[in-house]
């Protein structure tokens, strides 16, 4: 495939990645979803999730935090408020942030206000683990 | 005339604030760096998000959503944003000055202002002429992503409580190092940025929506409002330091300028003295002699 199309992700602090790339799999909210060169018009939200592009027949992933995603004439533009590469996570870290989130969301009951903040920050930690054992399994 | 040993005293004196106005001016200067490499940093990212509301917006006509929604203007909430500290010249009391204007005149229009703060001095300043309902300290010192998010959610809450209807934010938007704008931008209700009728044209592209064009709204509008906040607080900062570094390069001026003065007056009060002692001497010696 000689076709590449231009993948941008943009967070509040910094632009993370400029690059031409593949192929794009993301978590959308309605499910995972891939992106080939010459995809229609795309304008969807991002879950919690993680990202992953081809790039020369290598592939990466990046842990995301909530955002959207616009696919326009083979460019892609990512807007997330948090985007990790898979060799900056911090391991203990997302666990310990892990068994955090499991003990408050074991305390609290499911109408409290705080309960979707810790279920979003479970699900944060699992991704940021599921993306940085995929790093270290390569 | 004072004397040689006062004279003495004040020029090491105003050796001293010399030296911490130029320190000053150096730890603002670092920081102002950093500050603009933050805006630089935010920037792209809040061009985006407007485009996306702006191709959401145009397809989106019948739907309005609640944040979209032009209500007729009662209440009005003002959110200042200065700094929590001072010396940095006329930043704080210039936007204070504009937000007290703004409200002597805005009053018959209104029927009730509420106003919020964001950092010290203003609410300092503001409390003392103006009823202030909350004021944020320690905030912008440190301005991150989350805390505009927070205060974003706080005030798309209370919009949506009817307790406002509508919200402006003001704030000095940094021009250059060595000017402010003083900024009076409205955050709700939302005005979808104007699309170019050029791009309009041309670009007008089919989109795929997923979920849907409403619930894409539901997540952006609000999203876009914690995006303008923070890029608020972030040109609120930068343009801090940068009023600080020249503040604080002219007060090191003047105490260069102030010290020159003050040596020549020492010299002139030093070579006066000796003269009157040649003279008494000479006179001394001439009265001896007669």
């Amino acid at each position: 495939m000689a076709e590449k199309m231009k993948l941008e992700i943009v967070t509040p602090y910094s632009k993370v990645l400029d690059e031409p790339v593949d192929e794009v799999t993301a978590t959308g909210k309605l499910g995972e979803f891939g992106v080939l060169p010459g995809h229609a018009p795309l304008l969807t939200s991002l879950n919690i999730g993680e990202l992953c592009y081809k790039q020369d027949g290598v592939t990466s992933c990046m842990a995301l935090n909530w955002g959207y995603f616009e696919v326009r004439d083979d460019r892609i533009i990512v807007l997330v408020q948090t985007a990790e590469r898979a060799d900056e996570i911090d391991l203990e870290r997302a666990k310990a942030a892990l068994g955090r989130a499991e003990a408050k969301l074991k305390e609290l009951s499911p109408e409290d206000k705080n309960f979707k903040v810790y279920e979003a920050a479970l699900e944060r930690a699992l991704v940021r683990m599921q993306v940085a054992s995929k790093a270290a399994r390569k | 005339m004072p004397s040689l040993k006062a004279i003495k005293k004040r020029i090491g004196s105003v050796k001293n604030t010399r030296q911490i106005t130029k320190a000053m001016k150096m730890v603002s200067a670092a920081k102002l760096r950093r500050a603009q490499d933050n805006i630089i940093a935010a920037r792209p990212y809040a061009r985006k998000m407007e485009e996306v509301l702006q191709s959401l917006a145009c397809c989106a006509e019948g739907d309005r959503h609640p944040l979209l929604e032009v209500r007729e203007a009662k209440r009005l909430l003002l959110l200042v944003v200065t700094s929590d500290r001072g010396l940095c010249g006329g930043f704080n009391a210039n936007l204070c000055k504009a937000a007290d204007r703004f409200i002597r005149e805005k009053k018959s229009e209104y029927e009730e202002i509420t106003l919020m703060t964001l950092g010290r001095k203003g609410y300092e300043f503001l409390k003392n002429r103006h009823t202030v309902t909350k004021n944020y300290p320690n905030l912008i010192s440190k301005p991150n992503y989350q805390t505009a998010a927070l205060l974003a959610r706080e005030i798309i809450e209370g919009y949506e409580g009817e307790q406002y209807d509508q919200v402006i934010i003001l704030y000095n938007a940094f021009k250059t190092v060595m000017s402010q704008d003083i900024t009076f931008q409205q955050l709700l209700p939302v005005v979808p940025p104007e699309a170019e009728a050029a791009s309009l044209d041309e670009g007008q592209v089919e989109y795929i929506y997923e979920p849907s064009v409403r619930e894409l709204m539901d997540e952006i509008v609000p999203k876009n409002i914690e995006v303008q906040i923070f890029k608020a607080m972030l040109e609120s900062v930068a343009a801090e330091h940068g009023a600080r570094m020249t503040a604080m390069d002219s007060a090191s001026k003047n105490a260069s300028e102030m010290i020159g003065k003050l040596t020549l007056q020492y010299n002139r009060a030093r070579q006066a003295a000796i003269t009157k002692e040649l003279m008494e001497i000479i006179s001394g010696a001439e009265s001896i002699k007669g």
